[in-house]
């Protein structure tokens, strides 16, 4: 209790304090206060996560009644993971923001608001009073969309912003549909009625009433169809809110998942089938159009939808295991989520810096623009291939612990249930799975290879170099995490597994740790042996060429000498097979202006990939509603006059319905008595 | 020491296996040919040259072919002999086996990007669609295995594969099929790629590779032998008596291995390379080959009726 207390006063301290002090100590009281929070909170979650759970709870006043605060293991995960990508965020944020010290109140605002969104998510993570959970969830909402408007100048920030807050506030109109309906039944806010009210209902409405908590945290989840706000947000937003939206903020949506999923009693088989196919669903829609995306923000942020997925297929492998009474499956799934969740906030979050260094050393994010980087940012590069090396789910990073356990999880589902239609769903997912790591691969040799690697294809500014030690400390140690969960996995995993036992409810005599704990071990010493391997192979490359000559020339060009940057193969080559493969699916627009004469004039070749799930779900009802709201143009006549009778009319109306309904009844009345 | 068997003898499979496929691909067109050791010699003399770098690239080049080859062997260490597992072995060890391959492929990618050079990038793109294409027919290949036996490791699926039944013989047959296919993909052999075509345009792992020279171009000329055993390694698994006799076990392994090499000569002589824009689709059609395996052990454990 005094902790929270003390979080609370650090908050509004720091608030009070930013506004007050110069440009070039916002930062530092901000990161005092994030420090601060972090620090304290994560005391309270490693309490939960490594001892017992804390309880507790305090009047809120008439209207919220009792607030009830239990941080159990999983919200400890959850705010573990968050505190440290908040962190790494604003250290390397406030070194970001250098960048436009010239304009205080704009300052004032970010890290005012970065502040209270810290705040809130401790909140939302460790309140369990219905009220209190949408009140802190509205703040997160609507400080994100403060972080991301920050360069509120540009007319793309502004509606990428708006659309961020319209969709967010879409998900909480779910989440409240589901609490107000609890709450209807029970007259309880507390998270315990949400057990008892769907444990005393009918199945059916048990399902609806999850569905409609999915489908409100989906949103902020970024599940497909409910993706759209997140390629746009996450571009717009400056690099640090981008890695915190991408690795922390869209996480609420998970925890939320699996916090509902706790909580409603359910038919955990169905759940976890409908859970299962929509995140295969997204994963494979993500990284789909992942490939396609020209600027790097924006690439990254379709990978985000592809990680979701499969954080999505964890949970939902668990959903069944629960559902059918595995243990070994429901540990799969369950852990390999939250693995995953753990690990995609390490190295987005480290991609989305890394491609911040890159914006703010070459001003260009447009990958087909950019080359060569590794010449002059290599740490940076290094940063954003490990990164990547990572997020592709290959080993010995961190990427491929929660993957390989969803994997062992699938594989072992292949053989739990006689029924046909079970085994034909999981070698779909398996099918899926795979797919999204090849995809991946695709996506990430391109976006290094062609942004990072071989020469510039645009003029660099001449300063361009690496970014300070102060922007590089948070991503080194973003990276040391990435290596240590890949090369001692069964640390973290046990981590997890205290999360998992949330679910099985036994606590002492669980079978299926230990048993994926020793395999975790040998995954890390299998993780070692390869690292092992690449070095002594190199060390005796090194040595045996050591002693021959090696000489350096111009690359190869098969007879044609004056090379060009200009003939590197482009961002667009290198995906166009796989754009024809998958023409059909997406909506890809190509303007074409072909050499047609003999002597060449001028040409062009421009593609855009559109989402085709947006185009049907928003854009094509947004204009239809936008054509019949048209109609009633007419009443908007720009004259004071009409408008002060409208307001006269609608006061009349408002005055004379209770007398209209009288005059109703009465007359029906009337006929009665005829 | 039983357990590094297989490694050993992939090790000395890999030796002659390219030397078996040019000689059978010689004596089809009725040449003499080198000999078998021919290609092994090449290598060794590679690995004693020095090497031109390109001054585009960077350190990435230098190290991708040495990542490259460390993934191979660290696959390697997974393949079981028999019943005897692989030097590492746990449940699911064959993800592990396919995402380390997954990530020798991924520097060999970037390696050829480094360059800068539009040939290389071409193969770059063109390998990472093929591999990206390949693997979902591994995975639910091993998925059906998977089901078929009730294990999830290579050394457990193998120990406890038994002939008993014409739909077993008919499963290891495809099996068999899809993985002499992923081995001709995966080394980029006749019918998608053709590594002794003179035309740029028309290589994928070739022109990847157009810019390693020396000691670097003899690891990935090698390392295309260690994968030709390692396939080699894996089709010999299905047909290993179970038990320990290593005088059956071992000669029956090397027949594996020639028999198979002598596979890919034939391929290789008979077989027309396809039309780029049509490779997708071939590979695409393992996949479907794997279902169709998928389907059988359903067939067989009576899960369709």
């Amino acid at each position: 209790m005094i902790v929270l207390a003390f979080i609370l006063l650090f908050t509004v301290a720091a608030i009070l304090t930013v506004p007050f002090v110069p440009e070039n100590k916002k930062g530092i009281i901000t990161i005092a206060g994030v420090v601060l929070n972090a620090v304290f909170s994560s005391v309270l979650a490693s309490q939960a996560l490594f001892s017992e759970n804390i309880i507790m709870s305090f009047y809120g006043g008439p209207v919220f009644k009792e607030i009830a605060i239990r941080i159990d293991p999983l919200s400890a995960w959850f705010i573990l993971i968050m505190n440290f990508t908040v962190l790494t965020s604003i250290f390397y944020g406030t070194q970001y923001l250098k960048a436009y010290s010239q304009d205080s109140s704009k300052l004032t605002m970010h890290y005012v608001s970065f502040l209270l969104n810290h705040l809130a998510m401790i909140f939302i993570y460790i309140v369990q009073n219905t009220l209190a959970f949408l009140c802190f969830w509205e703040i997160m909402a609507v400080t994100t969309f403060v972080l991301v408007i920050f360069e509120s100048h540009k007319m793309e920030t502004l509606k990428a912003g708006i659309n961020y807050l319209i969709q967010s506030h879409i998900c909480i109109l779910f989440i409240m549909l589901g609490f107000i309906w609890v709450n209807f039944k029970t007259g309880s806010f507390d998270f315990v009625a949400i057990t008892q009210y769907s444990s005393s209902v009918q199945p059916a409405l048990g399902f609806v009433l999850y569905m409609l908590f999915f489908i409100g945290f989906s949103f902020k989840a970024g599940f497909v169809p409910f993706h759209t706000w997140l390629p746009y947000a996450h571009p717009a937003a400056p690099a640090h809110v981008s890695g915190l939206m991408s690795g922390v903020i869209i996480k609420l949506g998970i925890y939320g998942i699996i916090r509902m999923l706790l909580l409603v009693q359910v038919n955990y088989v169905l759940v976890g089938t409908v859970i299962l196919v929509i995140s295969v669903i997204s994963g494979i829609y993500g990284v789909m159009l992942a490939i396609l995306q020209h600027n790097l923000k924006r690439l990254l942020a379709y990978h985000s939808i592809e990680n979701i997925g499969i954080i999505g297929i964890g949970i939902g492998l668990g959903a069944l295991g629960k559902g059918l009474g595995n243990h070994y499956l429901e540990f799969a799934g369950f852990a390999g989520a939250l693995m995953h969740t753990l690990n995609h906030s390490l190295f987005k979050s480290l991609l989305f810096y890394a491609a911040g260094s890159v914006y703010q050393a070459a001003h260009i994010l447009n990958v087909e623009k950019l080359g060569g980087i590794i010449k002059r940012m290599p740490q940076t590069a290094i940063l954003f291939l490990l990164a990547s090396v990572a997020i592709c789910g290959l080993p010995p990073f961190n990427g491929f612990i929660s993957e390989f356990l969803i994997y062992s999880g699938l594989f072992n589902a292949i053989n739990i249930s006689n029924h046909l239609s079970f085994t034909v769903l999981i070698i779909l997912s398996i099918f899926g799975l795979v797919l999204i790591g090849g995809l991946a691969l695709f996506c990430f040799t391109k976006a290094f290879g062609v942004a990072f690697l071989g020469a510039a294809r645009s003029k660099y500014p001449e300063e361009m170099q690496e970014p300070n030690k102060m922007m590089l400390v948070p991503k080194w140690a973003i990276a040391f995490f990435i290596v240590a969960i890949g090369l001692f996995p069964q640390l973290f995993v046990g981590g997890a597994s205290r999360v998992v036992s949330l679910f099985s409810g036994e606590t002492l005599n669980f079978q299926p740790s230990p048993y994926y704990l020793t395999i975790m071990q040998k995954v890390g010493f299998a993780s070692w042996t390869i690292i092992l391997l690449a070095m002594v192979l190199y060390y005796v490359r090194k040595k045996i060429t050591e002693k021959v000559i090696s000489t350096s020339g111009p690359t190869w060009g098969c007879g044609y000498e004056t090379a060009s940057s200009k003939l590197q193969y482009t961002s667009g080559s290198f995906s166009r097979t796989y754009r024809n493969l998958v023409k059909p699916i997406l909506r890809v627009v190509k303007h074409e202006e072909r050499i047609n004469s003999i002597v060449p004039g001028k040409a062009n070749v421009e593609t855009h990939v559109f989402d085709k799930v947006e185009y049907v779900i928003v854009d094509v009802p947004m204009r239809h509603l936008r054509g019949f709201i048209g109609r009633f143009k007419f009443l908007q006549n720009g004259s004071v006059q009409f408008y002060i009778l409208y307001g006269v009319v609608f006061i009349f109306i408002v005055i004379t319905i209770p007398f209209l309904i009288r005059a109703a009844y009465s007359l029906v009345d009337l006929f009665k008595q005829l | 020491m039983t357990s590094s068997l297989s490694l050993i003898l992939i090790f000395i499979s890999s030796l002659f296996f390219s030397g078996i496929v040019v000689r059978t691909k010689s004596i089809f067109s009725g040449r003499k040919g080198p000999g078998v050791f021919q290609p092994i010699k090449d290598i060794l003399r590679l690995f004693k040259k020095g090497a031109v770098y390109s001054e585009t690239s960077s350190f990435i080049f230098q190290i991708a072919p040495s990542i490259y080859f460390a993934s191979i062997i660290m696959a390697i260490l997974f393949i079981p002999f028999g019943n005897m597992p692989g030097l590492i072995s746990f449940k699911g060890d064959f993800v592990f086996f396919a995402y380390a391959l997954a990530l020798g492929k991924f520097f060999m990618i970037i390696g050829a990007m480094d360059t800068g050079s539009s040939f290389e990038g071409m193969g770059a793109a063109r390998e990472a669609l093929y591999s990206m294409l390949v693997e979902p027919a591994f995975f639910i290949l091993m998925g059906s295995l998977a089901l078929f036996t009730g294990h999830t490791s290579f050394a457990d699926i193998f120990a406890s594969l038994h002939f008993g039944s014409h739909i077993s013989y008919a499963i290891g047959v495809l099996a068999t099929f899809v993985f002499i296919i992923i081995a001709m993909v995966e080394n980029s052999r006749m019918p998608v790629d053709d590594p002794k075509t003179h035309l740029e345009l028309t290589m994928i792992h070739e022109v990847m590779i157009l810019d390693n020279s020396g000691f670097d171009l003899g690891l990935i000329m090698h390392a295309v032998n260690l994968k030709f055993a390692m396939y080699g390694a894996i089709i010999a698994n299905f047909f290993l008596t179970p038990g320990y006799e290593w005088y059956f076990s071992i000669p029956i392994f090397i027949g594996a291995q020639v028999l198979f090499a002598i596979i890919v000569g034939t391929i290789e002589s008979f077989e027309a390379r396809f039309r780029m824009s049509h490779n997708s689709q071939f590979i695409f059609m393992l996949t479907s080959i794997s279902l169709l395996i998928f389907l059988g052990v359903l067939l067989m454990l009576g899960k369709i009726v």
